[in-house]
């Protein structure tokens, strides 16, 4: 009687109870996927059918098929918003080996190194558009503490952001302050990982200094490394605000990057070519789709090796 | 209380329903939506005290107002037009309108033109008007010109200019007494704009200025670079402060105030911070831009600002009505005093506020620009000519080497944009 119940139980399982295990990760993923796909992948190829249009925004759009990137091709402005690009993204990788020496700098334990360790962190905590204000006031040629710095060492004053010499390094400098903050932090929870064993034996080996933090150190940390090149890839390519926030891309748009470019193009103020900025975007999204596919890649020989 | 106090407020608006019901004939009722740009503390004081009195006039209309950061609104105007549209909005005459003129986006509002209002706008009208039709109305004008340092001038024992000679003389004598003769800040670029407006329609005259903005003249020509090169004049002998590209014009403000600089070229909203900075009328003076080629007839830049009715506004009966109010003489006298924006009424009736700069400036925009009447550098060309144009002006004033390159590529904009 008992093995009868049973066995019908089995036979009249719904569906859904047979295949639960397959199934329910799924159904847990579907809000996720539903935003992702709407918010993300169609606007990816809704980019790329809007970089063939001749768009204002509001009117009738006009299929002109490559016109835009034709236009790019020549168009000098966007020229110089990709050569600042890679400048961004070489100069803002200093975050990470910055961020590694404020950390082992920081991880000690002696009175108060909780404070110091918040101070530290402090430029992370507040906003980009803040950082922005706070070091174009820094930088004013008339008023700013960095040329009357300048001055006490007698050296004549350097109109930072105004000049297109300058005005992208000085952005950069800015954006690496709360940069290093977040690498610092990174860097701390993965020295608390450090295991103290290897560091004893290799103080026993007679490795000292640079030797132990190159071959005994920095490879344990090789994790927070791996993260922190990744935010700071990322913000090197999102460097929006602090652009908008201390130049406004000038003077005359020596120190947009493509993303400020794009905005300007299509959204801003004067700009009203939706096509023209979904080109600069797919072109920006090409530059992105190497670092995705580089990280995805080591995500998944990481994965593969477990 | 809360019982009291809801009576007392029934009584009120009982009492003003009596008024309003007194003063004007035909009552509105159902709702009127008004987004406004004006968002400067005097403008949005202005904006809300007028939505204030349309309302009592009307106590059965519900008026809804919203005012955004001005700075924000030019870039949201895109989206309410076409969703969550607002029965009047505020824009910018001329060109300036045209891409939402061209969308379809501003109602055609020539009835509301129609008859008096004509005659008493007219100054305005043209300004208004794209495609033979009116698309809005304006509410507000204001001169541009050179406000200087009346006390620097007096003791270098200087003469308002009247010609490019005499003001590059005066411009010397400043700098030989170690300041600098004209502030600017050209970090959002448009300041510069007006520097080239005035230098070329003094140049070239107002037909030419217009005809270039519009794109019927190429910028690689002999008259734009007669007035480029009568900018470089004023470039080569140091006549701008330095280090103008990290400043807005707000921050390009303190060096006319701390006398480091003595004059600066602008539309008058210029007058409320020097004034609150500590520059009285004898220290703060005006005059017009000087002539520079005595052929050419003397116009002026006077930006205007407007009200629109979008089409897909629902209260369109109580927008055209509120239009009508706002460009009657008697709000325009209101609304453009002193106390209030501080500008020109655009209303041949009204009355000027009785203040130095409003009277200098209306004498000279109504009998002293025979030429003609110029909206702005970036109100009179489309919107990305006068992006590509005014950074190559910043650019011009930083490196006035490069205009071969600067010119070429805005003849390739220009090729582009006006096809």
């Amino acid at each position: 009687m008992a093995d009868t119940t049973v066995s019908t139980g089995t036979s009249q399982r719904s569906w859904y109870k047979r295949n639960e295990i397959a199934v329910t990760p799924w159904l847990f993923l579907i809000p996720g996927i539903i935003f992702f796909m709407v918010y993300v992948i169609i606007p990816i190829f809704q980019s790329f059918y809007y970089s063939t249009l001749s768009w204002d925004g509001l009117g009738e759009p006009q299929n002109i098929g490559m016109a835009n990137y034709a236009e790019l091709w020549d168009d000098d402005a966007f020229y110089t918003s990709l050569w600042n690009n890679f400048i961004w993204l070489a100069l803002y990788l200093l975050a990470i080996p910055a961020g590694l020496f404020i950390a082992l700098l920081l991880n000690q334990t002696i009175w108060g190194i909780r404070l110091y360790k918040s101070l530290f962190f402090f430029p992370f905590v507040i906003s980009q558009v803040v950082v922005g204000l706070v070091f174009g006031w820094f930088y004013d040629p008339t008023f700013g503490l960095f040329n009357i710095a300048l001055g006490a060492i007698g050296l004549g004053p350097i109109n930072v952001l105004g000049d297109e010499a300058y005005v992208t390094y000085g952005i950069i400098a800015a954006g690496l302050w709360p940069q290093t903050a977040y690498c610092m932090i990174l860097y701390l929870t993965g020295l608390n990982a450090v295991d103290p064993e290897q560091i004893e034996a290799a103080r026993l080996d007679g490795a000292k200094r640079l030797k132990m933090l190159w071959y005994v150190v920095v490879p344990q940390l090789k994790p927070a490394t791996f993260i922190a090149f990744v935010v700071t890839i990322i913000g090197a390519l999102r460097s929006f605000d602090l652009i908008s926030i201390m130049t406004n891309g000038g003077p005359f748009g020596s120190s947009r990057v493509l993303s400020f470019y794009m905005f300007e193009v299509a959204l801003s103020e004067y700009g009203f070519r939706m096509g023209y900025g979904a080109a600069i975007a797919v072109v920006l999204f090409l530059i992105m789709l190497v670092f995705i596919t580089y990280f995805l890649y080591s995500m998944y020989n990481e994965e593969k090796g477990r | 209380m809360h019982k009291f106090l809801k009576a007392s407020t029934a009584t009120l608006a009982l009492a003003v329903a009596a008024t309003g019901a007194n003063a004007d004939g035909h009552a509105l009722s159902g709702d009127l939506v008004i987004f406004s740009d004006m968002s400067n503390p005097a403008p949005r004081a202005t904006m809300e005290d007028m939505a204030a009195r349309f309302g009592e006039m009307h106590p059965d209309l519900n008026i809804e107002l919203t005012i955004i950061d001005r700075e924000a609104y030019k870039t949201q105007i895109r989206n309410f037009l076409t969703a969550n549209t607002p029965d009047v909005a505020n824009w910018y005459a001329a060109n300036r309108m045209r891409p939402y003129v061209d969308a379809g986006l501003f109602e055609d509002i020539s009835d509301v033109w129609e008859g008096t209002l004509s005659e008493e706008l007219a100054s305005t009208k043209g300004a208004m008007t794209l495609d033979g039709k009116q698309w809005g109305v304006p509410y507000t004008y204001y001169q541009w010109g050179v406000y200087y340092r009346k006390d620097i001038y007096e003791e270098l024992g200087l003469k308002e200019p009247a010609t490019f000679d005499e003001m590059k003389s005066n411009c010397q004598a400043i700098l030989d007494s170690g300041k600098k003769c004209y502030t600017i800040g050209t970090k959002f670029l448009w300041t510069a704009g007006g520097w080239f407006d005035y230098l070329n329609m003094r140049t070239n005259g107002y037909d030419f200025h217009s005809e270039l903005m519009a794109g019927k003249h190429k910028w690689d020509s002999d008259e734009v670079r007669a007035t480029f090169a009568n900018w470089r004049e004023l470039l080569d002998m140091g006549a701008f402060v330095d280090n103008h590209t990290s400043y807005s014009w707000q921050e390009s403000l303190p060096f006319i105030v701390s006398g480091e600089a003595a004059a600066i070229l602008k539309g008058n909203f210029a007058v409320a911070p020097l004034r609150e900075a500590g520059l009285d009328d004898s220290k703060l003076d005006f005059y017009q831009f000087p002539s520079i080629n005595g052929d050419v007839a003397l116009a002026e830049d006077a930006p205007t600002d407007t009200f629109h009715i979008p089409s897909g506004a629902a209260n369109k009966d109580n927008a055209k009505a509120f239009l009508k109010f706002v460009t009657s003489a008697e709000n325009q006298t209101l609304i453009n005093n002193g106390a209030n924006l501080g500008q020109l009424p655009v209303n041949a009736n009204s009355s000027v506020d009785d203040d130095k700069f409003l009277k200098e400036g209306f004498e000279m925009l109504s009998s002293n620009s025979p030429g003609g009447v110029a909206q702005f550098f970036d109100r009179d060309a489309p919107a990305e000519m006068a992006k590509v144009g005014m950074e190559g002006l910043q650019e011009f004033m930083v490196k006035p080497d490069n205009l071969d390159k600067i010119l070429a590529r805005l003849d390739k904009a220009a090729e582009r944009i006006y096809k």
